[in-house]
C-alpha cells in the first residue's frame, strides 16, 4: 500500500491522456459556463418578479427557480464530483436508494396517513 | 502477535485489547461485550418471568416491572442481538472475501467504544435507580411524561450505542465493496458475506431516522424543545413514525446475518452448494428494500386510515414471499445432501420450523382487521419473540459452535453443544408457544400482574418453566466453553472438515494478518473447488509473497468514546445542577481533542516482512491437527 511505484507511459498512452484530459476540461468549462448562466437567469427571473415585470408571476418563477436548482445538483454531481465518470455505480446506487426512500416515505405523509 | 507464545502481564494484555484494530480481536471484544449484555438481558428476562408466574405476584413492584421490560428489549436488540451479530460479521467477513482487515480498522475499534460505552451509560441507569420505563418503543407522550432520568439513559446511551453502529455498517460496506479479493465477484461472495453487505446497507438507512428521533427526545426532555408535544404545536405520533421508520429494518437487520449464518451451515453440512444461489441473493436484497416500505404496519391501531392501513397490509405480506423463497432454497439444499447432524446443524434444521411459525403470526398480524385484535395481546409478544430468538438467537448459538474453532482454535464439545440445544429449543418453544393462546385468552402485553381466575395460571406458570429450560441451556453452553477453554485442545484449519469459503482454508485461529497471501477466488464457495481438483491447502494464491502493510494499534477510539460517554452524563443533569453543563462542555471538548489527534497525528502503519511471514508458515505447519 505505502509503496510508491513509478510507471512510466508510452507515447500512445500520453497521447490518450492528453486528449481526455482536454475534453474532461472542456466539459467542465462549458457546464461551469452553463451554471453561472442559470444563475444569472435565476436572479434577473427574481428581480423581474420583484420590479412586477408582466408575467413573471410567482407561478412562473418559483417552479423555475426549483426546476433549475434540480439541473444545478444534477450538473455538480455528474460533472463536478465525478460521477458520470467509471467506477461510481456503487454510490450511485446508494443514493438514488436514499432518494427513493426520502421521496417515498414524506410522499406517504401527505397522501395516505391521516396524522 | 504472532503464533510464537509469549507470556505477557495482564496490564500489557488489557492494553493490546483497549487499542487493538484487528477485525478479529474487535469482533470478539464484540462477542463479549454482546455476550455480556446478553447475560444482564437474560436475567431481566428470568424475573419478569418470575414474577409472572402466579397471579397476583408481588415479587417485583409495578414500577421495577416496567423498568424490566424496558431494560430487557432495548438490552437484547440493542445491546445483545446487534453486537454479537456484529463480532460474527466483524470476524468472518473479511476472512471470506481474503480480506486483510476492515477498510477503516480505526473506525471499526471506535464503533466498538460507542457501542460499548452507550450500553453501559444505559444499564447505569440501574445503579441511579432511575431506569427507562416506557418500553423498549419509549412512545413519546408516555416518554416525555416519565419521571426522573430514567429515559434520559434511553435516549442518550441508544445515541452512543446508536453512533458506534452507524459507523461498523458503513465500515463492512467500503471492505465489501472495495477489498474483496481477486477473483471475489459480488455474485461469488459467500451468503453471510451478502447478508453483511444488504444489513450493513439497512443500517446506513435506518439509523440516522433513529438518531434523528433520539435527538428530538433529548431535546424535548432535556432541553425544552416541544418536538413531540401537541399542546405546544409538536406532533407526539411522529414519534412512533421515526421509531418505526427505524425500527422495522432493525428487525431484518438482526434476521438477515441470522439468515446468511444458517445458509453457511446448510451448505456446509449438507456437503452441497446452497440451492439456488442467485435467488437466495436477490431475496435478501428484496428483503432489504421491503423492509423500508412497512413502518406503519406496528402502527395500524393508531388510525392512520383505512388507505393507508390497507398499502402497508399489502406490502407486508409482499415480504412473505422473498422469505419463502429463503425457506424453500434451505430445504431444497438439505435435499439429496450428504447430511451430518453437527450442533450447528441442528440449531439451523430447528431455525426452519420455528422461523416460519413466527413469520406467519406475523403475516397473521399484517392483516390489518386482525391486528385490531391481537394488538397489545400476548399474541404479539409470542410472534416477536419467535422471529427473534427462533431465528436470530438460533442464529448466534449455531454461530458461536460453527466458528468457535475459528476464533478460539479449540472445538467445543459436540455432547454438551447438543445438550444445550435440546433444553435451549425446547424451553424457547415451551416459553412463547403457549403465549399466542394467552394473546386469545385476552392477556394485555406489558402488565405487572394478573387476577386469579381468568384461565391464564397454567399457560404462564409453563411459560415461566420453559423460560427455566432456556436459562439451563445458556448455563450448559458457558460450562462447555469454559471446558473446552480448559482442555485447549487444538484444531487445524478446517474442524468441520467441509469448508467451503475462504476462512476455513487459514490457521484457526488465523495469523493477524490473516492471509499470507491474497488468495485468488476462483468460484463460488472457492475453497471447496480448490480441494475438489485436489487442491489440499484450499487456496490458490494471487500474489507472491510480499510484505504487508499493517495499521497500528490506537486508544484514541476509546478517548472518543468516554469523552462521550461523559458529555451524556453532563446532558442530563444540566438542568437541576450548575455543573451539567460545564461537564457536558468538557465531554465534548475532549471528544473533539481526541479527534484532533487523530487528525493531526500522521499513523502510516508498518509492514510485516516476507521473512516474518515465513517464518509464521513455517511454525504452523509443524503444530495442530484436524
Amino acid at each position: 500500500m505505502a509503496e510508491v511505484e513509478m510507471y512510466k507511459r508510452t507515447p500512445i498512452e500520453q497521447d490518450l491522456f492528453v486528449r481526455r484530459s482536454k475534453e474532461t476540461m472542456r466539459g467542465q468549462v462549458m457546464m461551469f459556463s452553463l451554471m453561472i448562466f442559470m444563475t444569472l437567469v435565476s436572479f434577473t427571473f427574481v428581480v423581474a418578479y420583484q420590479q412586477g415585470v408582466e408575467g413573471f408571476t410567482k407561478y412562473l418563477v418559483i417552479p423555475v427557480l426549483f426546476l433549475f436548482a434540480a439541473v444545478q445538483v444534477g450538473l455538480q454531481l455528474y460533472y463536478f464530483m465525478h460521477m458520470k465518470d467509471k467506477g461510481h455505480g456503487v454510490p450511485q446506487m446508494f443514493m438514488f436508494t436514499g432518494v427513493v426512500f426520502a421521496f417515498l416515505i414524506p410522499l406517504t405523509f401527505v397522501t395516505i396517513v391521516w396524522w | 502477535m504472532s503464533s510464537v507464545a509469549q507470556k505477557r502481564g495482564f496490564g500489557a494484555a488489557l492494553w493490546d485489547w483497549m487499542t487493538t484494530v484487528d477485525h478479529k480481536k474487535i469482533g470478539i471484544l464484540y462477542l463479549i461485550g454482546g455476550g455480556f449484555f446478553f447475560v444482564v438481558g437474560g436475567i431481566e428476562a428470568m424475573i419478569i418471568r418470575l414474577q409472572l408466574l402466579k397471579p397476583n405476584n408481588d415479587l417485583v413492584s409495578a414500577g421495577l416491572f416496567n423498568d424490566l421490560i424496558t431494560m430487557h428489549g432495548t438490552t437484547m436488540i440493542f445491546l445483545a442481538a446487534m453486537p454479537i451479530l456484529f463480532g460474527f460479521m466483524n470476524y468472518i467477513m473479511p476472512l471470506q472475501i481474503g480480506a486483510r482487515d476492515v477498510a477503516f480498522p480505526f473506525i471499526n475499534s471506535l464503533g466498538f467504544w460507542m457501542f460499548f460505552l452507550g450500553g453501559v451509560f444505559l444499564n447505569v441507569s440501574w445503579f441511579f435507580g432511575q431506569v427507562p420505563d416506557a418500553g423498549w418503543t419509549s412512545y413519546a407522550s408516555l416518554s416525555l411524561a416519565s419521571p426522573g432520568h430514567g429515559i434520559d439513559f434511553y435516549a442518550i446511551g441508544l445515541q452512543i450505542a446508536g453512533g458506534g453502529t452507524l459507523m461498523g455498517g458503513i465500515n463492512f460496506l467500503v471492505t465489501i465493496i472495495n477489498m474483496r479479493a481477486p477473483g471475489m465477484t459480488y455474485m461469488r461472495m459467500p451468503l453471510f458475506t451478502w447478508t453483511t453487505f444488504v444489513a450493513s446497507a439497512m443500517i446506513l438507512f435506518a439509523f440516522p431516522p433513529l438518531t434523528v428521533g433520539l435527538f428530538f427526545l433529548t431535546f424535548d426532555r432535556m432541553f425544552d424543545a416541544n418536538f413531540f408535544d401537541h399542546q405546544m404545536g409538536g406532533n407526539t405520533i411522529i414519534w412512533e413514525h421515526i421509531f418505526w421508520i427505524f425500527g422495522h429494518p432493525e428487525v431484518y437487520i438482526l434476521i438477515l446475518p441470522a439468515f446468511g449464518i444458517f445458509s453457511e451451515i446448510f451448505s456446509i453440512f449438507s456437503r452441497k452448494r446452497l440451492f439456488g444461489y442467485p435467488a437466495m441473493v436477490f431475496a435478501t436484497v428484496l428483503i432489504g428494500f421491503l423492509g423500508f416500505m412497512v413502518w406503519a404496519h406496528h402502527m395500524f391501531t393508531v388510525g392512520l386510515g383505512p388507505t393507508a392501513n390497507a398499502i402497508f397490509a399489502v406490502a407486508t405480506m409482499a415480504i412473505a414471499v422473498p422469505t419463502g423463497v429463503k425457506i424453500f432454497n434451505w430445504l431444497l439444499t438439505i435435499w439429496g445432501g450428504s447430511i451430518s447432524v453437527t450442533t450447528p446443524m441442528l440449531y439451523a434444521l430447528g431455525f426452519i420450523p420455528s422461523f416460519v411459525m413466527g413469520g406467519v403470526t406475523g403475516v397473521m398480524q399484517g392483516a390489518a382487521p386482525l391486528d385490531y385484535q391481537l394488538h397489545d395481546s400476548y399474541f404479539i409478544v409470542a410472534h416477536f419473540h419467535y422471529v427473534i430468538v427462533g431465528g436470530v438467537v438460533l442464529a448466534i448459538l449455531a454461530g458461536v459452535h460453527l466458528y468457535w474453532p475459528k476464533m478460539f482454535g479449540t472445538m467445543l464439545s459436540e455432547t454438551l453443544g447438543k445438550i444445550t440445544f435440546v433444553f435451549f429449543f425446547v424451553g424457547f418453544h415451551c416459553t412463547f408457544l403457549i403465549q399466542h393462546w394467552l394473546g386469545f385468552w385476552g392477556m394485555p402485553r406489558r402488565v405487572w400482574t394478573y387476577m386469579d381466575g381468568q384461565g391464564w395460571n397454567t399457560a404462564n406458570m409453563i411459560s415461566s418453566f420453559g423460560a427455566l429450560l432456556m436459562a439451563i441451556g445458556v448455563i450448559v453452553l458457558v460450562i462447555n466453553i469454559i471446558m473446552t477453554t480448559v482442555k485447549n485442545v487444538r484444531v487445524g484449519n478446517d474442524p468441520w472438515g467441509d469448508g467451503r469459503t475462504l476462512e476455513w482454508a487459514i490457521p484457526s485461529p488465523p495469523p493477524f494478518y490473516n492471509f499470507t497471501q491474497t488468495p485468488l477466488v476462483r468460484g463460488l464457495d472457492t475453497v471447496w473447488i480448490e480441494k475438489q481438483e485436489g487442491n489440499a491447502t484450499g487456496l490458490t494464491f494471487a500474489e507472491p509473497v510480499t510484505d504487508i502493510h499493517m495499521p497500528h494499534g490506537s486508544i484514541i477510539p476509546f478517548f472518543m468514546s468516554v469523552g462521550l460517554f461523559i458529555a451524556g452524563f453532563g446532558a442530563m443533569f444540566h438542568q437541576e445542577t450548575s455543573w451539567g453543563l460545564p461537564l457536558l462542555i468538557f465531554g465534548l471538548a475532549w471528544t473533539f481533542v481526541a479527534m484532533a489527534m487523530r487528525s493531526l497525528k500522521d499513523d502510516l502503519g508498518y509492514h510485516v516482512t516476507k521473512e516474518e511471514i515465513q517464518r509464521d508458515v513455517n511454525n504452523a505447519s509443524k503444530g495442530g491437527q484436524n
